[in-house]
């Protein structure tokens, strides 16, 4: 890739998707030409957006906030593949050198019935922020920032909480996924909160609260198809889908046995 | 969790993949068992009568076995059925194009081929558990020669060993999937449990296979 000329440019055919909410929505084709290797993806959505500003139509709406592949906002499925053909990759950082001059590109929204299409590529995904909701957080004093080694994490534990967190919550899971299964990231919130100490006074309530409600937002069923380990931006594993099992069972089994029939609650 | 009491008539999604796990276990665990028995074909007619004698002097092992398999196999049905009507809706569709990367032949046709042994099981208990069908309605006190004169029509054999090798597909995602579902699986074990459940699924298949094609062969006859 560093050898390519940095001035080559792509002439490309797009085939984007046009919805409005509420509609049924269709795929429009337009041709871009001069597209720079070096641009991003979005970088070239950009390009035809101002060509279609200048012909007096209607710019695409997309996802995009960070463009540096932190902010889970960019979305946009790329021939099939959310954030396209490299694995391990964000839409808004791959470069159009990894595209053959004259392709035909397609591209249209995560396709998810728990994710419907806003409008154009931009869907609606706070069927995650009400996962988070339901048990995406710690409880903690807050006020004066705690001594940070008041509380020894083992290197171990830590790491394997870092690669969890690593999650962006951008939807590629879901939009990969055959059964729109979103259990890739909620095995990553479980994962990445469950293991710390800081995490433990939520954490079976947090197992069964975040799968509840991602249940009811409408998500699949995992079947390990693996998919999502294999279109995750961010190269999140099957492990913790693993460890979302392992959490909610052993959850179930301890309400089960409890005294009170309930689930520990943090901060109770 | 205030709802707890509706927690069984609306199981949760893990608790389904829970019960398709534990039920799948009961059946992978039986379908080898089976298969292990059915090998007494080739050691002549007395070893697998004698075996077959010694299951119906035991009514307790026997009929606890069909119940708990029975359960299992309702469960599994059910469980498959329910998770895959939620999972084409919660699907809506997909990409206009497909770009599988990892998904294998078993994984995506779960549903099919469990649907097919499901067809098959009844025709099988049909077939040599209640002797009504497939037999020229004959009635067999030697399971020996039910099973030579069963498998000497070509056509029941054919569906028998197509029935199998969609067995071995069917095994050879669900066995490791179980694992997964379960929680004992990571990516250091999951390239293991990949290999051993396609060679559970191959012994079990071709254990299976190998009696139909023997006696097809004039092998066993």
């Amino acid at each position: 890739m560093a050898a390519d000329t940095p001035d080559r440019t792509l002439r490309l055919k797009l085939r984007v998707w046009r919805q409005r909410a509420g509609s049924p929505g269709a795929f429009e084709e337009h041709e871009l030409a001069a597209v720079p290797v070096t641009a991003s993806f979005l970088e070239m959505m950009d390009m035809l957006n101002e060509q279609l500003v200048r012909q007096g139509r209607e710019a695409f709406a997309f996802d995009h906030d960070c463009r540096e592949g932190i902010c889970g906002m960019c979305s946009m499925t790329i021939n099939g593949m959310p954030h396209g053909p490299i694995p391990g990759v964000t839409t808004c950082q791959l470069h159009m050198r990894n595209f053959r001059d004259g392709e035909t590109i397609t591209v249209e929204p995560w396709r998810a019935r728990a994710f419907p299409v806003l409008k154009d590529l931009v869907v609606d995904r706070s069927g995650f922020d009400r996962v988070i909701q339901a048990g995406g957080f710690i409880t903690v004093r807050t006020g004066s920032a705690p001594e940070a080694n008041n509380t020894p994490v083992p290197k171990t534990v830590s790491d394997e909480a870092m690669d969890a967190a690593e999650c962006i919550g951008c939807g590629a899971c879901v939009a990969s996924c055959k059964n729109g299964s979103a259990m890739l990231f909620v095995g990553a919130k479980v994962t990445h909160l469950s293991i710390l100490p800081q995490g433990q006074p939520e954490r079976e309530r947090r197992a069964l609260a975040m799968v509840k409600a991602m249940d009811e937002a409408g998500f699949g069923n995992c079947t390990n198809y693996g998919e999502c380990q294999a279109h995750c931006p961010k190269s999140i594993t099957l492990d913790v889908i693993a460890r979302l099992n392992r959490e909610y069972v052993r959850a179930r089994v301890k309400e089960f046995f409890s005294t009170t029939g309930k689930p520990r609650k943090g901060g109770d | 969790m205030s709802d707890s009491s509706c927690q069984v008539c609306r199981p949760s999604s893990v608790g389904k993949k829970v019960v398709m796990a534990i039920t799948g276990l009961v059946l992978a665990g039986f379908v080898l068992g089976h298969m292990s028995g059915n090998l007494l074909m080739f050691k002549g007619p007395a070893a697998i009568d004698a075996y077959a004698a010694w299951l119906h002097a035991n009514p307790l092992l026997l009929w606890t076995s069909r119940i708990v398999l029975l359960l299992s196999a309702a469960a599994h049905v059910w469980a498959g059925v329910t998770l895959t009507l939620e999972n084409r809706a919660a699907r809506d569709g997909g990409p206009s194009v497909d770009a599988t990367r990892r998904a294998t032949l078993g994984s995506r046709t779960m549903p099919y081929t469990g649907l097919v042994l499901l067809a098959f099981i009844v025709f099988h208990l049909l077939h040599y558990t209640f002797q009504a069908a497939a037999l020229g309605g004959q009635k067999f006190d030697s399971v020996y020669r039910m099973v030579v004169t069963g498998f000497s029509s070509a056509p029941v054999s054919v569906f028998y060993v197509v029935s199998m090798l969609l067995l071995c597909l069917h095994l050879g995602h669900g066995f490791s999937s179980l694992f997964q579902t379960l929680g004992l699986r990571n990516e250091r074990w999951r390239g293991r449990l990949d290999r051993l459940s396609l060679a559970y699924a191959w012994i079990v298949a071709l254990g299976f296979v190998s009696i139909p094609v023997a006696v097809l062969a004039g092998i066993l006859k």
